[in-house]
């Protein structure tokens, strides 16, 4: 099964991304505390998107593409034609560093790695496919 | 989108977190926890209506850890839903912030019982 949805770059979309991930996820039977995970990393991939690929342009979209194919992985992809930020190449800080420094961002995509079991960035010419693997 | 209501009992201020805490809302969580902590040394957060928090929620609690310790605030979260809980967990943030189940043993923590 595929599910898609597409929203302009707009920050105040992250809560339809959830929505559409909660009734996707919802769907097949997987625990309250984990559909809950699996729609964080995808926000936080999306918001890292929205805010620092498209400057929250509502001009420009992001697309969501969830697959599940009866076996027991999903498979998130979200897919835009921004920069193309290189997910697997993000270091992570500590997070005595981040509480030091008094940082406010800086672990979305530490709780993306925690929660994913693999990230992949497919870059194409025109647009980037950033993969999500979950297996459940 | 977040609701955020704040009420003073005696010398305990306490915040009360309602709906969705993500990249688009955590500002007003920010400004509550600034006026907070700029003011008063008890603080709660309540958080029994809490239904969502992206990193953007986790990064405005820790980017306050400092400023507890070096002003001797005691601020502590309660009312947590599981899910929500564990997202706390998930990077260990429930180490470095006062978390407890419900609004007596939060007031038990302020209270130094």
């Amino acid at each position: 099964m595929e599910y898609r949805f597409k929203v302009s770059c707009s920050k105040n979309k992250l809560g339809e991304i959830r929505e559409f991930l909660q009734q996707v996820l919802g769907e097949n039977s997987i625990p309250e505390v984990t559909i809950n995970t699996l729609v964080l990393a995808v926000d936080e991939v999306c918001a890292n998107l929205i805010i620092h690929s498209h400057h929250c342009n509502p001009n420009e979209h992001i697309e969501l593409k969830v697959s599940m194919n009866g076996n027991s992985e999903i498979i998130f992809d979200i897919i835009d034609n921004g920069v193309g930020f290189n997910i697997c190449d993000y270091k992570e800080p500590s997070l005595s560093d981040i509480v030091r420094q008094k940082r406010k961002g800086g672990i979305g995509l530490m709780l993306v790695k925690r929660i994913m079991d693999e990230i992949e960035l497919i870059k194409g010419e025109k647009k980037n496919v950033y993969r999500l693997h979950k297996k459940i | 989108m977040v609701e955020i209501k704040n009420t003073l009992n005696n010398d305990v201020y306490t915040i009360s977190v309602i709906g969705e805490v993500d990249a688009s809302s955590s500002i007003h969580l920010d400004e509550s926890l600034s006026e907070a902590t700029s003011k008063y040394k008890k603080i709660m957060v309540n958080c029994e209506q809490l239904e969502y928090i992206s990193s953007a929620g986790l990064g405005v609690f820790m980017s306050y850890i400092n400023d507890l310790e070096e002003k001797g605030i005691k601020l502590v979260i309660y009312g947590l839903s599981k899910k929500v809980h564990h997202v706390f967990q998930i990077l260990g943030l429930d180490q470095l912030l006062k978390i407890t189940e419900d609004e007596e043993g939060a007031r038990g923590i302020i209270d130094g019982i």
